[in-house]
């Protein structure tokens, strides 16, 4: 039961960044790698706020949105689109942003270091709450409530506004929609800089219960990355079960087996989903 | 990848064999750097031959680096085998690894490859700090052998070489061919008859075999081996870097880029240790928005406008 409930609470915050990472990958086409990076920098805005001017890091979550927003927008607008306009093909795209975003990582990482090169240890929320039995800390229960209110504003809008359908469309296919009339460039960046923010907002709220430091973001990568691919690329509800997947296993092994083995549990889940289910939990077989 | 032409196999014989006598005549701070870049050479051209016709992103290498170093450290000091019954074990595991990864992941589109590529270093050091603090009991190992920097440094070449000529007639096989295909167009090679699956897997497996060589061969100069030291997920990058520099587009292009990140790697650890992460950052974005085929590719583009120049 102890597992249960903070596998569950750690998987919302799991689930609402790979949501990030799917309109970054979905929508905008670009396999950012960077991804992680951006979520530790939230994080270390949200440390660094509260112990220099013991601001909330809730609040700092509503001052990283909008910055976020704008960074990604503009990382998007000025290095990435340049690179969708050179490529020929999907493959050569894929390839340019990798190795973009990967310098886009390092350099990022580089930068928090020499802001802050220990670990991002704060204490925030900390006292101790009962969920059906176990005992948990507020923080990651508040972490967990707020990544379920964005998810669902998230999933709101993706399937009942206008400007939704639009970012869906894109998603499916980018071709398509431009003949529709869909301004996919623009479309694009707001996805990407949307997804950025989600992300950000996610490290600012995994700051409260993870220790984190400035190199870790390659581990959030890759968990996003397992995550949106187990739960099929572009597939919100495919994407929320996965993260529970991955939340649940990764706290059992860590209860049962050893904490140093989570990596290593997430490696198992991604080769057996690349082997039986490559399109997904719940995608459809390519024709 | 183009096809590679007697002469150039000629040229790289005349600088294997010029290359012999670099430890004659330098020794301690520029015999350890030539160590490293020819440690860096045997890897990047390792892993341009599969990453440069494919455009697959391996960031494998420092996880079979790390077997083979690894492997050699509990030989020798486990079980009290020797260097070379160790030296030949090493790649061959690492080999399999390579094979089973391969298999697994290179029938998916080249994203799923880099995702799995990506953690593997970090997952397999964790596996092995788990089995070893948990069943095994001893966390550092040694490695004791005769060998000074000239005699790693004359392996390396011999491995260097090898990979060279391995590449040489790879590249002038009919498998090359294949792999050139599949990188102009999976579709159109799969069309043509072309297994594209095993051209991948076999070349990626012939990278696990070298990078886990290079490690096994690395493992003396260390003398003290320890999971987190050997399986460095840097080192993945690093080669990605200097391979990317001077151009996968040729066997040679690799060499190109090597020695000028060796020393500027190098010049940066002692300097700014530090900042060494953002020099690794911005070496990248330079690759991808300066210099996106490498130094060579970018040669060559000059070459090419001198002589259309000539011709009007």
């Amino acid at each position: 039961m102890d597992i249960l409930v903070s596998g569950l609470l750690l998987s919302g915050t799991y689930a609402l960044v790979a949501m990030g990472l799917n309109l970054q990958y979905g929508v905008a086409r670009i396999m950012n790698l960077a991804n992680g990076e951006v979520l530790v920098l939230g994080a270390l805005a949200a440390f660094w706020l509260y112990t220099t001017s013991q601001i909330s890091p809730l609040f700092t979550v509503v001052l990283v949105a909008p910055i976020s927003f704008i960074g990604n927008w503009l990382i998007y607008r000025f290095l990435l689109l340049p690179l969708v306009r050179r490529s020929k093909t999907q493959g050569n795209l894929e390839v340019d942003s990798i190795l973009a975003t990967f310098g886009m990582s390092f350099v990022l990482i580089g930068v928090m270091v020499s802001i802050e090169g220990g670990f991002f240890a704060y204490k925030y929320l900390s006292s101790p709450i009962s969920i059906f039995g176990s005992t948990t800390s507020l923080s990651r229960f508040v972490s967990f409530l707020i990544a379920a209110i964005i998810g669902f504003l998230l999933y709101l809008w993706l399937n009942h506004t206008r400007s939704g359908v639009a970012v869906r469309a894109v998603s499916v296919s980018a071709e398509a929609s431009g003949l529709v009339g869909i301004n996919v460039p623009r479309v694009s960046a707001w996805a990407f800089a949307l997804g950025g923010m989600i992300t950000a907002i996610g490290g600012a709220l995994i700051s409260t219960f993870i220790t984190l430091d400035a190199s870790i973001g390659v581990v959030f990568t890759l968990k996003a990355l397992i995550i949106v691919i187990m739960g099929g690329v572009g597939d919100i509800r495919g994407a929320i079960v996965a993260a529970i997947i991955l939340g649940v296993v990764e706290t059992t092994v860590a209860t049962l087996i050893d904490p140093g083995l989570t990596l290593a549990a997430a490696y198992l889940i991604f080769l057996l989903i690349l082997l039986f289910r490559p399109q997904g939990l719940f995608g459809r077989r390519p024709l | 990848m183009k096809p590679s032409s007697w002469s150039e196999l000629l040229i790289a014989t005349l600088l294997v064999f010029l290359a012999i006598f670099i430890p004659l005549i330098s020794n301690g701070y520029w015999l350890s750097i030539a160590v490293t870049a020819m440690m860096y050479i045997a890897l990047s051209t390792s892993w341009a031959l599969f990453s440069g016709p494919t455009h697959y992103i391996s960031l494998a290498t420092g996880a079979f680096y790390g077997v083979g170093g690894y492997l050699v450290g509990t030989g020798m000091s486990d079980y009290q085998l020797s260097f070379w019954l160790m030296l030949a074990i090493g790649p061959i595991v690492a080999a399999l690894l390579a094979l089973l990864i391969g298999i697994a992941t290179l029938r998916l589109s080249g994203v799923y490859f880099v995702i799995f590529t990506l953690g593997l270093a970090e997952m397999i050091r964790n596996l092995v700090s788990w089995v070893q603090n948990n069943f095994l009991g001893s966390r550092g190992l040694y490695v004791f052998t005769d060998f000074r920097d000239q005699h790693i440094y004359w392996m390396l070449l011999s491995v260097a070489a090898l990979v060279y000529l391995f590449g040489w007639i790879i590249n002038r096989s009919r498998l090359g061919f294949a792999l050139r295909i599949i990188g102009n167009d999976e579709t159109v090679a799969r069309h043509v008859g072309i297994n594209t699956a095993w051209a991948k897997v076999i070349l990626f497996t012939s990278t696990g075999f070298f990078a886990a060589l290079v490690g096994a061969i690395l493992a003396p100069r260390w003398s003290y081996i320890e999971p987190n030291i050997v399986f460095s997920p840097q080192l993945s990058f690093l080669v990605v870097i200097m391979a990317l520099l001077g151009g996968s587009g040729r066997l040679w292009g690799p060499l190109v880029g090597v020695i000028p990140f060796t020393i500027l790697w190098e010049l940066t650890s002692i300097q700014f240790p530090n900042q060494s992460t953002l020099v690794l950052g911005i070496a990248f974005l330079l690759i991808v928005y300066v210099l996106p085929k490498g130094i060579v590719g970018r040669l060559e583009q000059l070459r090419a406008k001198i002589q259309r120049g000539h011709h009007e």
